[in-house]
């Protein structure tokens, strides 16, 4: 898996559109967290939940073979035990990164997708990690690990 | 890769928590000296006070100034994270008035600072918490004091001023094996020498006060968490059901592996108020860039001091744990960082004068530059008769509990040259005996 600051970082630069498998509507599940935190980053992003027609304002879809637009990421939100045939679906439609949230540790789905060529996150948030990367997490206190002379970009 | 570098604790000490100014471009840390920060909008308000988006909102709660201090005492302890407040004796109540709640219990070394000793055993009694003291030097006695309802265990790596060691590791061992948290207060020692977090430790708080500051001129603490433990093991419901506090949040599920910190800052902070100020974080991380340099010559300065008073005749005893001969200086050789081959045991030491209280009181008053007063970890050489000062408010038995013996002089020595500190002790024991 990865987990080196620079590849995390051009992951969450080149990934715009983050579908997200198991967002739920409900605003104070940690996945609703993600979601609206990504959309006020500028992401798009695609819920998929075939419990909701729309969150966040957005359309949901049933699963990611439904999508009708070209994924970069997807994030998974679902027991470790469920997320083998989501890392297919990603494969299958295309994604460039599988990201399985904190807590979802799937080592068969991120070898699958590390051998197609994906990139693969374990055990990480994506907002997390944006907001350690990009300066948000500092605000909480958190140790960022970044050390550096020049101004945020 | 350049980003992943594992940089050294003086290298943190001046930079972690800190990239120049997204707005100005200023190198220095800019001291955001306001109550509150304006929203974008309304959903951008609603976004920040349901912690959807990173950001401030009230100074109460963050600070940018005060998110630079606390991003470096993590950055240098090796913490997930941390929260500042406005003392160590806050920084303390942070972190046990989060984890715990009435009808808890608190395992605590006997060989604690006497603030700690009366908020354990004092304050947060009257809430219902209750607490035993062991003796620190026995991690079975940590392990034999533990019951059902057990919530944490607390100790000082390096008491004051009762200068006992813990074996972290040993205790932390005790307190894992029971599911429960080890909180550690890292004062004395300071990042600079040891680090809590490397042999177990889960949670460290420091009084900032001392020789993070390092200045002698303001009040503020630090509490740190790991990131490593599991609060899903079924003893902290407050960490992983949703908070009454903080309207349904699970910390511990949304935040993960600084949870801990969160809730502290969004329940115990925001509640009870005791925040640092953005000056006051500047001015002690004015002081936290020259850590590592300060507790050197701390620790070489109190080594020097030590010996001198073993050879002195008006000297009963010395007890300072960077003496090869204490008894716990393998201990210091395991737990703490060293200068050239010598463990360094930081700069406070405690010795008894010939004569007793009345011949330690006499020393205190005939000092020419050390000050009696009752910091620790100043520029300045600090002196103080503990008995009467900052354990008075205990009993003679929990003193001795706490390592304080009646005719005790504590010495925090500081950075004055060597020569002149041996001179004023010297000149100062010799108006004892009279």
């Amino acid at each position: 898996m990865t987990d080196d600051i620079s590849t995390l970082r051009r992951i969450l630069r080149q990934c715009r559109t983050i579908a997200i498998v198991g967002l739920s509507a409900d605003w104070h599940r940690p996945s609703n967290f993600v979601a609206k935190y990504l959309q006020q980053h500028g992401y798009r992003i695609v819920p998929v939940n075939p419990r909701y027609d729309r969150i966040l304002g957005e359309r949901s879809y049933a699963s990611l073979e439904d999508i009708p637009d070209a994924v970069d990421m997807v994030d998974v939100f679902r027991r470790t035990e469920d997320v083998l045939p989501i890392a297919r679906s990603a494969l299958a439609i295309g994604a460039r990164c599988l990201w399985q949230q904190i807590g979802v540790v799937n080592r068969e789905a991120d070898a699958l997708a590390h051998e197609a060529g994906l990139d693969s996150v374990m055990d990480r948030c994506v907002k997390i990690e944006h907001a350690r990367l990009f300066g948000g997490l500092h605000w909480a206190g958190v140790n960022t690990r970044v050390v550096s002379a020049r101004r945020p970009v | 890769m350049a980003d992943d570098h594992a940089f050294k604790p003086e290298t943190l000490a001046i930079h972690a928590g800190q990239i120049p100014d997204a707005a100005t471009g200023a190198r220095a840390l800019p001291i955001y000296q306001t109550t509150s920060f304006v929203f974008d909008s309304a959903d951008h308000a609603a976004s920040l006070f349901n912690l959807q988006t990173f950001g401030n909102v009230y100074s109460r709660l963050s600070n940018p100034t005060v998110a630079a201090l606390e991003e470096r005492v993590a950055a240098l302890e090796g913490g997930r994270a941390a929260l500042a407040s406005a003392s160590g004796m806050a920084a303390e109540a942070m972190a046990l008035m989060t984890l715990l709640q009435a009808g808890d219990h608190v395992v605590a070394a006997g060989a604690l600072y006497g603030g700690s000793v009366s908020m354990l055993s004092v304050n947060l009694a009257k809430f219902g918490i209750d607490t035993t003291f062991v003796d620190a030097t026995r991690p079975e006695a940590f392990a034999a004091a533990i019951r059902p309802n057990t919530r944490a265990l607390f100790a000082e790596s390096l008491g004051n001023p009762s200068l006992v060691l813990l074996d972290i590791a040993a205790v932390a061992d005790v307190a894992h094996a029971h599911g429960l948290p080890l909180i550690i207060d890292n004062t004395v020692p300071s990042p600079a020498l040891c680090n809590p977090i490397a042999f177990g430790a889960d949670i460290v708080v420091h009084s900032a006060t001392k020789y993070l500051a390092g200045h002698g001129t303001t009040l503020g603490g630090v509490m740190v968490e790991s990131g490593k433990f599991p609060w899903d093991n079924g003893k902290f419901p407050g960490m992983t059901e949703p908070s009454p506090g903080y309207h349904g949040v699970r910390f511990y599920e949304t935040f993960g592996d600084f949870g801990l910190c969160m809730r502290a800052r969004m329940e115990t902070l925001r509640v009870y108020g005791a925040a640092l100020s953005p000056m006051s974080a500047w001015l002690i991380l004015q002081g936290v860039e020259t850590l590592s340099l300060r507790m050197e010559r701390h620790s070489r300065n109190a080594l020097s001091v030590a010996r001198f008073l073993q050879s002195h005749p008006r000297v009963g005893w010395v007890h300072y744990p960077g003496l090869p001969e204490h008894p716990q200086h393998a201990l210091l050789e395991r737990q703490m960082r060293a200068l050239d081959g010598v463990p360094m045991a930081s700069g406070l030491l405690a010795f008894g004068v010939k004569g007793g209280a009345r011949a330690g009181v006499k020393f205190i008053e005939a000092a020419h530059f050390m000050s009696h007063l009752v910091n620790i970890g100043d520029t300045r050489t600090l002196i103080s008769h503990p008995a009467t000062t900052t354990h008075r408010q205990l009993d003679e038995a929990q003193q001795r509990a706490a390592g304080v013996q009646p005719d005790m002089v504590r010495i925090s020595v500081g950075l004055e040259h060597i020569d002149d500190i041996l001179w004023d002790i010297d000149q100062a024991l010799d108006k004892t005996e009279t």
